[in-house]
């Protein structure tokens, strides 16, 4: 069986694996639209911020294709999608015959028509102005950040605020203008925004919201942003990331159903024509593009099985997770943002609002589990959130205790409760050594003459003495947690906050 | 009469601790000895060692004459006719293959040697597997793959003090070998880092520098996580990668894809903290990565394991001084057990069976053709999973799988459908008490052997205390067995004749103890393997200049983050997770019975967040149900434990055993169950609920 699959990003390579790594007899080709074959393109925030070596997002060499027999065409520029001839052709001039086609073109950057920010009528833009979603995209701003001062980021989203704080790490001051009156307005409820908001700014990232670019200034190389309310924002820098629409260009000259990306069923296939799949950013399933890497690997696992199995693989959607990658912003946001206390009945809705430390914590639950939430400020909270909304954890039913991470406060020996562990060798409470100094010991060795406590691995010879120096303390209880009684509540047991 | 003192090793972990047997006509003592693992520490399972002397245990062979009769006392003579008589009537019946032996980890090197000869000589038979597939084979599997050798630590266990960071994965040192903790303390007294990878809190993790809690079963992507952070943040050792290593291109692309935000979703374990950890080993002057059963005991452990070690050769950890990967072997003779051939795969001196050239040394040595040497046989749960089938007759030494399988209540069923079970133990375990032969056996304090502890040390137990009149080592009981089944000779029971003989059949192998003698383990305080010959000093230190793979350098292994298998859902919303607790010992058949210790009721570890959930309060009983069965354990509310994981020791039988719940899912390199991983419910146990094995 022929494979033909178009594009060569991350969904593109997940695809390739998941076939690959399943079964022989497949002749897979691959051909890829950016020159230099595939990379990790959600570290392309992390190689701009300098937290990634830019030569280490590859992810396969020659080599790994070779061993797997798959043919790879990068740099080509796919033209065509002739169904009826199940023939793909490439703007060389090459055909590719298939028996099986994937698309996975993948997104193109939403720039929107300000005035000034296109160079030429070829639709290049002007000098020191960039969009952001190739490596070469990467690399051309790279390039133009080193000697930039100040920049200006058009649009506060996820990608915006990913790309202002990695440019604001390399030294330009930066400045974010923003369509809505809210950062990430996709992903955040009002009170989430207006604290992010206050985290940015501590960053020294400038906001500009409710307001839109609506020209460009400068000749040769842009010189500022002018914005909607008349002022003008100097800059010598002009990132435009307003986000990301599905690249259905080859889809549609092949009439093949598309809304906002190509349209598929649960087994990754158009609807239109049950040999051609799409995957990834480009794809549409029930009604969402999801434009994220998680859903795309887990579509593309899909697609595999659908290309070898005689049973198509099932695609139900993906639960997704927002995890901003902005140093400093320690932000997660999933499901279900928008609902507020009172707003409906059967619905539960906890938040903790606390700008002065830019923390804000929101859940919103309903049958017990949670169905969205909002965690910032906390990356403890971030990831316990996050686990606990994936696998629709049990919840505890004291909400709070989601609010807040999980640091434990340290323990000076003396403070110990009595059935705590202190020689872990011998299992000896410290409430037997406060007894057995009770009954005269007044040193460590008869301590242990006593107990064995110290007499295994020794560690806790310091604590032991701590216990005897507290002395005399009125907490020196009597000896009921002896390990030799036959309690039925053995020693090693911990009980949290001093119930015993 | 005066008192006698022997210099001997605890019977319990990998540790080996040395202890003194003083032997006077009250009975016997214990007393510390300074031996370099311990220095004269014990934890209280060593201190109370000699209950096992007095207390509950098997004194006369038992035999069980009608199918469903009474197990009833017989002489030894008796009893060898009855296993000899059972054995045959299988052979003859159902042929060579069904009989089958199951071996342990707490066996001496000699009994593993001469069990696996017994195995492959006598009965010709390709059953033969043992317990420690349960413990730490699938570190074993990775080590062998990276390095070319297993051998739990390269290094000698007090290298551990002089070593700036120390990150132990899925282990709890404090509570599991507690004497091992010292040279922590020395660790971090001299300024040493300690982190700790584990879902609970444990003792262990409460005195760590950096305690990061993940999801069970995800600790190979917090590895691939590390990694990438040490690519990008200048952490990798490039020129050790160069010369040394093969493999690291590919590796580094896989760990591309792991950023620190995609490790925390799968693995909950905040990207920060997963940060805080890369800049403390990418700053550590020497490092150790050290790995146990939390990381190990799943369906992909070998490669967790291998994450974990790439992760020790891109710091070019190993085979420098006070650095490396080590994993923190479990069983008494975990280490030996595996290196003596009673592996399916594996021939004595870690040959491989399936290898032309070992075949026929070690038909060499037994006076063989290497044709008659059986095939590799399958691993330790399939071979259970053979019992009543494939597998008629079941010779069991050192083990009690009824408790410490996974899937155990199938086992159970396996055990009870055989023609003949035979098993050889000191006390009357679960697994003895289905028996229909039973020989009762030395323990440690009754008999003399070389055991090879979690360094590679290879040492010796001492004979302090003479056995009950009718009890006799499992030396003698395969010694006699081979002879009344025919095989009159290549089976001494005289333990330094066997250990001569392992050393010989050793002799050129990786795990070569060819120039280990018995005189020289007294005078040197045990002799590291390999050693080749009578003036090789040993081999405290590994790898320093070459590792033993055929072009000395170590090996990248391209591993993908997997998850276990089941994942918890509607029906089975939680993880659990098992372990061990400070007072018991893997299946607890000795541990239980000693009075001293406490820890004597099963309990389940439970979030308070969860209890409250639940409505389970401290101390009630809860029931745990899982696709495989149910058990009962007390609630114990603890907030060491994550909220959305449940934790179970597992020395339990009966109604509280833990391995009725666990997942039997193998990995496909070690033949590891899945044991700290599955998913499960709690319930309280007012509806009385009828399980039926096989479903679900």
């Amino acid at each position: 069986m022929r494979v033909v699959v178009v594009g060569h990003g991350m969904a593109a390579t997940r695809f390739v694996e998941e076939l690959t790594g399943n079964s022989a007899g497949v002749e897979v080709t691959v051909l890829g639209g950016e020159p230099r074959g595939s990379y990790n393109r959600v570290l392309l925030t992390s190689v701009l911020a300098g937290d990634y070596p830019r030569d280490g997002i590859w992810t396969h060499d020659a080599g790994w294709y070779r061993d797997r027999g798959v043919t790879v065409r990068d740099g080509i520029q796919v033209t065509g999608i002739d169904r009826a001839a199940s023939l793909v052709t490439g703007a060389d001039g090459s055909r590719f015959g298939y028996d099986r086609l994937v698309l996975a073109t993948g997104g193109v950057p939403n720039v929107p028509p300000v005035a000034g920010l296109r160079a030429d009528r070829s639709g290049g833009l002007l000098a020191g102005c960039h969009t952001f979603q190739t490596l070469a995209d990467c690399e051309a701003l790279l390039a133009d950040a080193r000697h930039a001062r100040r920049a200006v980021v058009v649009g506060g989203g996820v990608l915006g605020l990913e790309v202002a704080r990695a440019l604001s790490e390399r030294g330009p001051t930066v400045r974010v203008v923003h369509r809505s009156g809210a950062l990430m307005d996709a992903q955040l409820d009002p009170d989430g925004a207006a604290v992010l908001r206050r985290t940015v700014d501590e960053l020294g990232i400038g906001c500009h919201l409710s307001t839109v670019a609506r020209a460009v200034a400068g000749r040769d190389r842009v010189t500022g942003v002018v914005l909607d309310s008349g002022s003008t924002l100097d800059c010598d820098l002009l990132v435009v990331a307003c986000g990301i629409k599905p690249d259905t260009a080859l889809a549609t000259g092949a009439e093949l159903a598309t809304r906002r990306g190509v349209l598929v069923d649960d087994a990754m296939r158009s609807v239109t024509d049950q040999r051609v799949l799409a995957i990834g950013d480009c794809a549409e399933h029930r009604g969402r593009a999801y434009g994220l890497v998680e859903p795309a690997f887990e579509q593309a696992a899909v697609a595999a099985r659908t290309v070898l199995a005689g049973a198509p693989g099932r695609y139900s959607g993906s639960r997704t997770v927002t995890r901003l990658k902005a140093r400093g912003v320690e932000l997660a946001s999933m499901g279900e943002v928008a609902p507020e206390p009172y707003d409906e009945d059967g619905v539960e809705v906890v938040k903790l609002i606390d700008p002065a430390r830019g923390r804000y914590v929101k859940l919103v639950i309903r049958n017990g589990r949670l169905v969205g939430a909002v965690a910032l400020g906390d990356a403890d909270v971030a990831a316990s959130v996050t686990v606990a909304y994936d696998r629709r954890s049990i919840l505890p039913p004291d909400r709070v205790r989601l609010l807040s991470g999980g640091e434990q406060p340290g323990t000076d020996p003396a403070d110990l409760s009595d059935a705590t562990a202190v020689c872990r060798c011998n299992a000896v409470t410290a409430g037997q050594i406060r007894t057995s100094a009770g009954r005269g010991a007044r040193s460590v060795a008869a301590v242990a003459r006593e107990t064995k406590a110290t007499t295994g691995c020794g560690s806790c010879r310091s604590a032991v003495a701590a216990l005897l120096a507290a002395r005399p303390a009125q907490r020196a209880a009597p000896n009921r947690r002896r390990c030799t009684l036959s309690d039925d509540r053995c020693d090693e047991e911990r009980v949290p906050g001093g119930r015993t | 009469m005066g008192k006698t003192v022997t210099a001997t090793h605890c019977p319990y972990c990998s540790l080996q601790c040395g202890m003194e047997l003083v032997a006077s006509p009250a009975g016997i003592q214990v007393r510390g000895r300074d031996f370099p693992v311990n220095n004269g520490g014990l934890c209280k399972k060593g201190w109370t060692a000699a209950d096992l002397l007095r207390g509950d245990r098997l004194t006369t062979p038992l035999v069980r004459w009608q199918r469903d009769g009474p197990l009833r006392p017989a002489s030894f003579p008796a009893a060898i006719d009855a296993a000899a008589t059972r054995i045959r009537a299988t052979q003859q019946k159902y042929g060579r293959n069904a009989v089958g032996v199951f071996g342990g980890g707490g066996l001496t090197n000699e009994k593993c040697y001469l069990l696996g000869k017994f195995a492959r000589v006598a009965l010709r038979t390709k059953n033969i597997d043992y317990n420690g597939r349960f413990c730490m084979s699938s570190a074993a599997a990775a080590a062998q793959r990276a390095f070319g050798v297993d051998r739990g630590l390269p290094f000698p266990l007090a290298d551990i003090a002089e070593t700036g960071l120390v990150v132990l994965v899925g282990s709890n040192v404090a509570e599991t070998m507690p004497p091992a903790m010292q040279w922590l303390a020395r660790q971090r007294a001299a300024g040493g880092e300690l982190i700790v990878i584990d879902p609970r809190r444990t003792a262990t993790a409460e005195g760590a520098d950096l305690h990061l809690q993940p999801v069970p079963g995800t600790d190979l992507a917090l590895a691939a996580g590390l990694l990438h952070l040490l690519v990008a943040d200048g952490g990798v050792d490039d020129d050790f990668v160069a010369a040394r290593t093969t493999g690291f291109g590919e590796v580094r692309r896989l760990a591309a894809a792991w950023w620190p935000e995609r490790v925390e979703r799968v693995s909950g374990v905040a990207a920060g903290r997963l940060r805080e950890a890369a800049r403390r080993l990418r700053e550590a002057p020497t490092a150790m990565i050290l790995t146990a059963r939390g990381a190990e005991q799943h369906s992909h452990g070998t490669d967790t394991a291998s994450g974990w070690i790439n992760l020790a050769l891109a710091r070019g950890l190993p085979g420098r001084a006070y650095s490396g990967y080590g994993t923190l072997t479990g069983q008494g003779n975990g280490q030996g057990g595996r290196e003596h051939g009673q592996k399916s795969d594996q021939l004595p001196g870690y040959r491989r069976l399936a290898d032309p050239a070992h075949r026929a040394h070690m038909a060499a040595v037994w006076g063989i053709e290497p044709g008659d040497l059986p095939e590799p046989g399958p691993s330790a749960y399939e071979l259970l999973g053979a019992l009543g089938s494939d597998v008629q007759t079941l010779l069991v030494a050192g083990s009690n799988p009824v408790v410490s399988a996974p899937r155990a209540a199938r086992v159970e069923a396996g055990l009870r459908a055989l023609n003949s079970l035979i098993v050889c133990d000191v006390v009357l375990s679960e697994t003895a008490a289905l028996a229909d032969v039973v020989f009762p056996v030395t323990q440690w304090a009754e008999e003399s052997g070389t055991m090879t502890n979690l360094e590679g040390r290879v040492l010796l137990r001492r004979r302090a205390t003479a056995p009950p009149p009718r009890v006799r080592t499992d030396l003698t009981v395969l010694s006699t067995l081979a002879g009344r089944l025919g095989v009159a000779r290549g089976f001494p029971d005289d333990p330094r004749e066997v250990f001569d003989e392992l050393r010989a059949a050793s002799a050129g192998g990786v795990a070569d103890y060819s120039g280990i003698t018995w005189e020289r383990i007294e005078a040197e305080d045990g002799v590291f393997w390999p050693c080749p010959a009578p003036d090789h000093p040993g081999t405290p230190r590994m790898f320093a200049d070459d590792f033993p793979t055929p072009d000395g350098r170590a090996r990248f292994q391209p591993v993908e983050p997997a998850f276990p298998a089941e994942q918890p859902d509607d029906a089975y919303p939680l993880w659990l997770t098992t372990g061990r607790l400070p007072g018991q010992y893997q299946s607890g058949a000795q541990t239980r019975r000693i009075s001293r210790l406490c820890g004597r009721v099963p309990r389940v570890e439970v979030h308070p967040s969860l209890a409250a959930a639940l409505a389970l309060a401290h101390g009630e009983t809860a029931r745990i149900v899982s696709r495989r069965g149910s058990a009962e354990f007390a609630v114990s509310v603890s907030d060491a434990i994550r909220a959305d994981t449940v934790f179970v020791p597992f020395h339990w039988g009966g109604t509280a055993r833990a391995n009725s719940l666990t997942d039997p899912a193998l990995d496909p390199t070690s033949g590891m169950p899945g044991f700290k991983a599955c998913a499960v419910r709690l319930e309280k146990p007012e509806k009385p609920e009828k399980y039926e094995e096989g479903t679900g």
